[in-house]
């Protein structure tokens, strides 16, 4: 049978960037199991704007968990209780008749609130530009079997450039730490032949602007890969702990 | 070189060598003190080695100065890190499943800070300091103090309870070091973590045998 739930959400509203914020509890009644959250959300709102009412404003765009915009604090966990999904991926089944949900924005001091559940992510964006690209000249598309490489290496690049740059896992770590995100975007580049050649400037240029956006220091606590929407190994903060340190040294 | 100051990682690495380093003296301390279960002679032999001789002394400034360096990274690093999490607590709080150690190392490390100060004036100041400076307070035989202490139980269990958060921190800081130093992969982290926790109950075990055999026999006295 279909389950269907009435709930009460706790939701964090914040009118501007400097205004000070609360919660409000909404209830809603006749909640469908298969409701997604942001879904969930949307009926609020339109109940909202029908009661004359600001609807809550969060972030969202392909609502199927790829493009990392979604990005509510839900119940103690980024991304909500469930594991290995965004936000948008979360159902209403999750949840039990009569429950209270908290939702929160990220919390870190490089995130600061935008309004309500939206925060500003840009500091991600900067350390992008920073040095997360290839700007050497690597030709025109090479044939398949033209520059081997390994399988495993493959497999791990392609694994570290599943993050969508969401930033759980700076609001799951409790030092504010961007190292799982900026390890997993030098590794899925230094992993490759074309990412090689600046595989040394890109972790350090990286990582003066992690630092410089006071994002905090790496104590390995693993709370991001346990939240990480996409499973990111903190084997990928070793390997960018392993390359800076070797580009330093060299220096 | 002043990326070892005003780099994220740059500090983590003096934190992960100062901690290494604490860990290697743990385990040559921790074989010192066995030596005293076996022979008091022994021991106080290794004591008079030990003791106000100019290796000792230097010996002793070197560790002192990890020592100064963990404190002094760790208490500016869990400044820095409260800082970057920001004012805002979340309401629903952090149900991440995380190891406790893992997120408690600072509490760990300034329980282990007041074990340190209990310890020095016990021994410490006794066995070398004193000696040094020609104080009336020096113990010649290592030996007779340490088994007079520990046939007191109270000191026995502060010293069993200081051992207990030295092992918690060392679950986590001995595999969270070698993460830090870029020697860690998807392979290591299981078998890391595994030797964390051999260390540690290596170190733990080996540290508690002298107070708890010594209260024994305390009690059987
Ligand atoms: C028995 C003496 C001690 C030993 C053997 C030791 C060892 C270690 C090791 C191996 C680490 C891991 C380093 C890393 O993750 O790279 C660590 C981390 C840490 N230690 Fe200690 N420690 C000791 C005492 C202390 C004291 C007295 C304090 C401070 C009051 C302290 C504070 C910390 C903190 C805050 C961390 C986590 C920071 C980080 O991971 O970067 N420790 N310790
Ligand atoms: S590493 Fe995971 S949690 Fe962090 S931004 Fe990428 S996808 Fe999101
Ligand atoms: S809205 Fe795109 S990942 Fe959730």
């Amino acid at each position: 049978m279909e389950k269907v739930i009435n709930i009460t959400v706790k939701v964090w509203r914040q009118k501007g960037p400097k205004a000070k914020g609360g919660f409000e509890a909404y209830k809603l009644a006749g909640i469908s199991g298969d409701t997604s959250f942001l879904e969930m959300l949307d009926i609020l709102n339109e109940k909202l704007i029908s009661e004359g009412q600001e609807p809550v404003v969060f972030d969202n765009d392909c609502r199927e968990g790829i493009c990392g915009m979604c990005s509510l604090y839900i119940n103690g966990h980024p991304h909500g209780p469930d594991n290995l999904i965004t936000t948008c991926q979360l159902h209403m089944r999750h949840f039990n008749d009569g429950d209270t949900i908290t939702v929160e924005p990220w919390r870190s001091a490089a995130f600061p609130v935008i309004r309500d559940l939206t925060v500003d992510r840009q500091a991600f964006d900067k350390i992008i530009q920073a040095g997360g690209y290839v700007s050497v000249n690597t030709g025109g598309v090479p044939d398949a079997n033209a520059i081997p490489i390994s399988k495993i290496d493959a497999d791990e690049a392609m694994d570290s450039a599943s993050c969508i740059g969401c930033g759980a896992c700076v609001a799951a770590c409790k030092n504010g730490s961007a190292m799982l995100f900026v390890s997993a975007k030098v590794s899925q580049l230094a992993l490759l032949p074309q990412g090689k050649v600046e595989a040394a400037a890109r972790a350090k240029a990286m990582v003066l602007k992690m630092d410089e956006l006071g994002f905090g220091n790496c104590t390995n606590t693993r709370a991001c890969e346990l939240e990480c929407p996409k499973g990111v190994s903190i084997s990928n903060i070793a390997r960018l702990n392993r390359q800076f340190l070797k580009a330093k040294l060299s220096d | 070189m002043y990326w070892l100051l005003n780099s994220s990682i740059g500090r983590k690495l003096i934190m992960s060598i100062t901690g290494v380093c604490l860990v290697l003296f743990l385990l040559f301390h921790m074989s010192m003190n066995l030596v005293l279960v076996f022979s008091a002679e022994a021991y106080d032999m290794i004591c008079e080695f030990l003791g106000a001789n100019w290796y000792a002394v230097v010996a002793t400034l070197g560790l002192a100065g990890l020592a100064v360096l963990h404190i002094a990274y760790g208490t500016w690093l869990t400044l820095q890190n409260k800082q970057a999490r920001g004012a805002d607590k979340y309401a629903s709080s952090n149900k991440t499943k995380t190891e406790w150690a893992a997120k408690n190392m600072y509490v760990l490390g300034l329980i282990i800070c007041l074990g340190l100060v209990i310890h020095l004036w016990n021994f410490w100041y006794k066995m070398q300091f004193a000696e040094l400076l020609h104080l009336p307070d020096a113990v010649s035989e290592g030996s007779g103090l340490v088994i007079a202490l520990f046939s007191c139980p109270a000191y026995s269990v502060i010293y069993l309870a200081w051992l207990a958060a030295i092992w918690f921190h060392l679950t986590h800081g001995i595999w969270s070091a070698f993460q830090t130093l870029g020697l860690n992969g998807r392979t290591w982290y299981p078998r890391l973590k595994i030797i964390s926790n051999i260390v540690a109950t290596i170190i733990m075990i080996g540290f508690a045998v002298v107070p708890v055999w010594f209260t024994i026999i305390g009690l059987f006295n």
